[in-house]
């Protein structure tokens, strides 16, 4: 079995975001990158497949060598090779056409992306990609097991859970529930020694446009102080949320 | 020029972010004199859809398809949107909402665009205001294409009633071929859920175990809220992973959303930033959820958390 997993290099979730150049692009001077943490519950579970039926497990991101140590990363974590598609992400629509030209060449039998990004929030790459493609795609998936051909999933849907079926090929949108944060793999040194000699091949993709752009970013505004009620005085917090928050 | 509203319904009901898509795509056709046209699937009151401003809607019935099928739903509304020549299409920011969305733009060719959190500025082609980096930026964003999916973040329109007289309408419902079929739904009963409340009451690690979380559901059940709570504690197992909220758990845009024992870690300050009216109640005036929050006790909530509980039962009665 052949699993692609799709990672996004995206700001630590404890950064603090700022732009730059009249708050047209994002500040990444200073800005500690990790794999977007909905990638990596789905690459947790690809190399759990590895280990369990010797699936092979290709990492793939767009983005220019400033994604390389995160490849390296997921290589250390498991991943037999990665790859590196070498152009500048521009949004949803063009990173999952991109994706989708390498799953169309290689014939994958299952493709994760994580559910969404923790940067640009847009949720979209695998429900396009998947359908560029002509194969189905699971959105928020918790469950994923496979016997054979034939895949048992669950979707996390507003207020509990839907179980599916379906067969390979899939697309999943991977999230918290697929494994666990426990579950997650921390490299250790002989992992991290052996992901040097693991292959990360550097593709040149043929120009896609995407279909929206970015015209500036914007902070939110500055909130005033937080109004503090004394702990004997509760009837005061429900007077302030009734009469003047007014949402009691 | 048309506009095309996803309207979503549960159990044959218009869902409360239904009503907001229909006042948020009013707004629009009221902006541009557009004509604002709805489909949804197996509605039975569908007359509450003129009272939110709908000129033509179309209810679509799934027959044996009990289950929200995403395959069959968006090949059912690519044939509304070129038989309507919709231009501009608008669906919610639930589960459903965001899973359709992005599948939907393939078929119909359009730009997809998520977390919107106002009306368009611009138009032709469409430029809107989207939240990015987990609430902790916007950004304004122009459609590169003549047809353009909005996904509207909940709760950031609100619902405005318009009366308008609605012609209704059957189409085809297009059974999927595709491999991918739900068998089971399960969806907790009588319990709201965090993206449909207007109130969202949450408890962190201050809790100090999962015995302790009656105070959480007792203060929930008066004010009819859903119950969520901090990444630790459902790390923790203290309670499901469902009712995570934050970076990676899931967003709230409550009205009200009530903190007891959480610290406010940045990640669960990005998840919950959305929420109009934040309460912090935490015995340690550090913690950094002071900062986020509109209003704050600083106290025990042990004693606290029951004495609101009390109020606010006797101030329904």
């Amino acid at each position: 079995m052949n699993i692609l997993v799709c990672i996004s290099c995206v700001p630590d979730t404890t950064s603090k975001i700022n732009f730059k150049e009249g708050n047209s692009s994002f500040e990444s001077q200073g800005v500690q990158f990790v794999i977007n943490p909905n990638d990596e519950f789905g690459l947790t579970r690809a190399i759990w497949l590895q280990q369990k039926s010797g699936a092979k497990v290709t990492v793939v991101t767009v983005g220019d060598e400033s994604c390389d140590p995160i490849l390296r990363k997921c290589l250390a974590i498991g991943a037999d090779q990665a790859l590196r598609i070498n152009i500048q992400a521009k949004d949803g629509f063009q990173v999952a056409s991109i994706l989708s030209t390498i799953c169309k060449d290689k014939n994958y039998d299952l493709i994760i992306t994580g559910r969404e990004s923790i940067d640009y929030n847009g949720g979209m790459v695998g429900g396009i990609l998947a359908t560029i493609c002509g194969i189905p795609y699971l959105a928020n998936c918790i469950h994923l097991e496979i016997d054979g051909n034939e895949v048992d999933l669950q979707r996390e849907i507003d207020g509990g859970k839907e179980t599916l079926k379906a067969s390979l090929p899939v697309v999943i949108g991977s999230q918290k529930g697929l494994v666990e944060e426990k579950d997650l793999i921390i490299p250790n040194m002989r992992g991290i020694m052996q992901a040097r000699q693991k292959p990360l091949e550097v593709i040149s993709p043929n120009e896609i446009k995407p279909a929206t752009e970015i015209l500036t970013f914007q902070k939110p505004d500055k909130k005033g102080p937080v109004k503090l009620v004394d702990s004997d005085n509760i009837d005061e917090l429900i007077k302030l949320l009734e009469n003047e928050a007014k949402v009691l | 020029m048309k506009i095309l509203a996803f309207i979503e319904s549960q159990d044959g009901d218009v869902k409360k972010t239904g009503l907001e898509i229909a006042s948020y795509s009013r707004s629009i056709a009221d902006a541009r004199g557009y004509e604002l046209v709805g489909v949804g699937f197996n509605i039975d009151n569908t007359k509450i859809l003129e009272s939110y401003g709908l000129e033509k809607f179309y209810n679509i019935e799934t027959k044996e398809d009990n289950f929200f099928n995403v395959e069959s739903y968006s090949d059912s509304i690519s044939l509304i949107v070129e038989k309507e020549k919709a231009t501009i299409i608008i669906v919610s920011s639930s589960a459903d909402g965001r899973y359709l969305g992005p599948i939907l733009s393939v078929k119909i060719n359009s730009a997809y665009i998520s977390n919107v959190v106002g009306l368009p500025t611009k138009y032709d082609p469409v430029q809107v205001k989207c939240s990015c980096f987990t609430n902790k930026a916007y950004n304004e964003k122009k459609s590169l294409k003549d047809r353009v999916i909005l996904s509207l973040s909940s709760n950031s329109f609100g619902l405005k009633e318009q009366n308008k007289t609605c012609e209704f309408l059957k189409s085809t419902y297009v059974s999927s071929t595709k491999s991918l079929k739900v068998t089971e739904v399960d969806r907790l009963k009588g319990e709201v859920s965090i993206a449909d409340a207007d109130i969202v009451v949450s408890g962190g690690r201050g809790l100090k175990g999962p015995e302790n979380w009656n105070l959480i559901e007792d203060l929930a059940d008066v004010l009819g809220a859903a119950t969520a709570c901090s990444k630790p504690v459902s790390d923790m197992g203290w309670r499901p992973h469902r009712e995570h909220v934050g970076q990676t758990g899931k967003p709230v845009a409550s009205n009200l959303y009530i903190a007891v024992g959480v610290s406010g870690a940045i990640q669960h300050l990005a998840g919950i930033n959305s929420s109009k009216v934040k309460v912090v109640i935490n015995n340690d005036p550090e913690a950094p959820f002071f900062k986020a929050a509109d209003y704050g006790i600083v106290g025990d909530a042990f004693e606290v958390v029951p004495k609101l509980t009390e109020k606010l039962k006797a101030r329904k009665l």
